[in-house]
């Protein structure tokens, strides 16, 4: 094992955390301003890479692709907000629960409908193919580098959007006290559409993103939606600040996990037992994780407790 | 008689009917099908023990689902390639006799349940719903990645397991027994609902500290419903695997869980039967939406979406009433 090929992981492990956080972050103010658990934000995902693989196929252009994504995942929110989530705010979370699994099914197997069921490819445009060589001898993917890069600023716009625009303090006034900002005279229902339109153009976005890289295909988004729920779940409902440490931290965890676990069983046991028990134990690492975390700080690292 | 147990009655004369008609008309897909909603039914009850009577929200009841059919799965597995699962400390020999299945897909589950339900509990709300659902993502995961049972491509048993007296092949008699174990399930979880454990548990999800203030600990309350909860799922989850003679890391996805959960809200929530007759209605649009389009799910997630927004209390609901009877 070498140095090259950990600090290679590594920096996978930093996208795959940065990715996360795009989803996780809508998926946590949507929770820390409305109360709701939308299930169906993996969907929103999965149509941002559908916009962005149909618009590159008809257009050849990336960035046209990406706003793409933004627009078509943002529309559909407030499609879906206007008619089905409005109405949930003031249901309890099962029923949340429930609508939104309904919407899922419908949006999978809409999107089939529509597009089949065969997987469609979104390349990574030429300027950003290739590689770039890092000090200390590591070449990494220029692609994935400007995904850390892309998603760390988004996560800066987003951190300087809550603490200073007016929309970011109505956003946190909102956390605290729905009642009284209404009463203060602001149009909560629009905000809240305004807010569901973010973080659905933040998931279209990671959509696209990482469309590029995997296949863009139905139900790409539950996966991504499931570990988003544990990077929340790992930083505290409702924190923003929670949001981007769990989403590097279960990054890192599970792309180093399934790195090393091997290896270091493989010290330990034959290769091929070494393998299955290493890979089988990182597939579970980020759940463990998630487990201890539970037992120190019920309510997440950021939360409040 | 009021109207919910005449319901019961109805639903549960139905579902024996339409399988032994079937039988007669020498149709045995539907006797099949039946089975299907039985199964479901069971793992239904099993969820509604925990969701409907203590509220908790456990999206991920895949987890015991799974693990019956994974206890039922390598016990068949071994017994079928004569090698024993375990050679050390002392011999343990897979085995193709379904009550001792059960009882091993019962205890599995359970203790799998306890452990998750210690964890889970000390978190509520939302919180709980999304862990729960970690967990069973966790299994799914382990289950496609662990390659000594079939990993992803699962684990298929040749012959379904026996029964002492009965022909297992045969469908009329492997649904006579899913049918005799939804009925001993309910027996149980209605004297169980009806027991002061049970009484307390219901109460203790409408107000917990008033539970506390005479006494009970309302998360002892929740973690045994979670436990009895996951067993009933598990021994719907090795019927299951027997049914298809098939097991694959699918039945731990959360799809399942998400349908389990199906089944406890189109029926009516809180209410003994529910579940079968959500599990039922959920077969039959299965069936009958199925073939009018390879995308019925689109209808599906309409109906469920209608049913959550505008139709809480499910089937149980329209016809029995809103109010669950306190009898």
């Amino acid at each position: 094992m070498s140095f090259v090929l950990l600090a290679e992981q590594t920096l996978n492990g930093l996208q795959f955390g940065v990715m996360l956080f795009l989803m996780a972050a809508g998926l946590t103010l949507i929770f820390g301003v409305m109360g709701l658990i939308n299930l169906a934000h993996g969907s929103l995902y999965m149509i941002g890479a559908f916009a962005a693989a149909a618009t590159a196929a008809a257009t050849g252009s990336f960035v046209l692709a990406l706003g793409a994504s933004l627009v078509a995942a943002a529309i559909a929110g407030v499609i879906v907000e206007v008619t089905v989530i409005r109405r949930l705010y003031d249901r309890d979370h099962l029923d949340q629960v429930l609508a939104t699994f309904a919407l899922i099914l419908i949006f999978s197997e809409g999107t089939r409908w529509i597009f089949g069921s065969f997987p469609l490819f979104l390349d990574t445009p030429d300027y950003l193919s290739g590689t770039v060589s890092l000090p200390f001898g590591v070449q990494y993917s220029l692609y994935r580098l400007t995904l850390i890069i892309a998603g760390l600023l988004v996560a800066v716009g987003l951190f300087w959007m809550i603490a200073k625009t007016r929309i970011g303090i109505r956003i946190r006034a909102g956390e605290n006290d729905r009642e009284m900002i209404a009463a203060l005279g602001v149009d909560i229902s629009r905000l809240y559409t305004l807010i569901f339109a973010l973080g659905a153009a933040l998931a279209g976005l990671a959509g696209a993103l990482i469309g590029a890289i995997q296949s863009v295909q139905v139900g790409m988004g539950e996966p991504v939606l499931i570990l988003a729920f544990v990077v929340i779940v790992v930083g505290g409902i409702g924190s923003i600040k929670g949001a981007l440490v769990g989403a590097i931290l279960i990054g890192l965890t599970d792309t180093l996990g399934r790195f090393l676990l091997p290896k270091l069983f493989a010290l330990v046991l034959e290769p091929a037992q070494a393998a299955s028990v290493g890979s089988s134990l990182a597939s579970m690492s980020i759940y463990i994780l998630m487990a201890a975390v539970l037992v120190f700080r019920p309510k997440g690292l950021f939360g409040d407790s | 008689m009021n109207k919910e147990t005449t319901l019961n009655i109805v639903l549960m004369t139905i579902l024996v009917a339409v399988p032994v008609l079937a039988w007669m008309s020498d149709e045995p897909f539907l006797v099949t099908l039946a089975t299907r909603a039985v199964i479901f039914a069971i793992a239904g009850v099993g969820l509604n023990f925990a969701l409907g009577f203590g509220g908790l929200v456990s999206f991920g009841h895949a987890a015991f689902f799974g693990l019956g059919g994974y206890a039922m799965g390598i016990l068949a597995f071994h017994a079928q390639t004569y090698t024993p699962m375990m050679e050390w400390p002392f011999v343990i020999e897979g085995t193709k006799a379904m009550p001792i299945i059960w009882l091993v897909a019962i205890i599995v589950s359970a203790l799998v349940a306890l452990a998750i339900g210690m964890l889970s509990l000390r978190t509520s709300g939302a919180y709980f719903i999304m862990i729960t659902l970690a967990f069973a993502q966790m299994f799914y995961y382990f289950a496609i990645s662990w390659p000594a049972y079939g990993g992803e491509d699962g684990l298929s048993i040749y012959v379904r397991n026996e029964f002492p007296g009965l022909n297992t092949m045969d469908p009329i008699q492997y649904f006579s027994i899913c049918y005799v174990l939804l009925l001993l399930v309910l027996f149980i979880v209605h004297r169980a609902a009806h027991s002061s454990f049970g009484l307390m548990l219901r109460a203790a999800k409408q107000n917990e500290e008033r539970v506390q203030a005479v006494g009970q600990v309302p998360n002892r309350l929740y973690l045994i419903a979670f436990t009895i909860s996951g067993a009933i799922t598990g021994l719907a989850g090795a019927l299951f695997a027997d049914l298809n003679r098939f097991v694959s890391p699918t039945m731990f996805s959360w799809h399942t869980s998400g349908e389990i959960m199906v089944f406890v809200i189109l029926g009516g929530l809180g209410r003994v039967f529910g579940p079968v007759a959500g599990a039922a209605l959920y077969i039959l649009l299965e069936h009958s939406l199925g073939g009018l389009s390879a995308y019925w799910h689109i209808y599906l997630g309409a109906i469920l979406l209608g049913v959550v927004i505008f139709a809480r209390g499910g089937l149980y609901g329209l016809i029995a009433g809103r109010e669950v009877a306190h009898d």
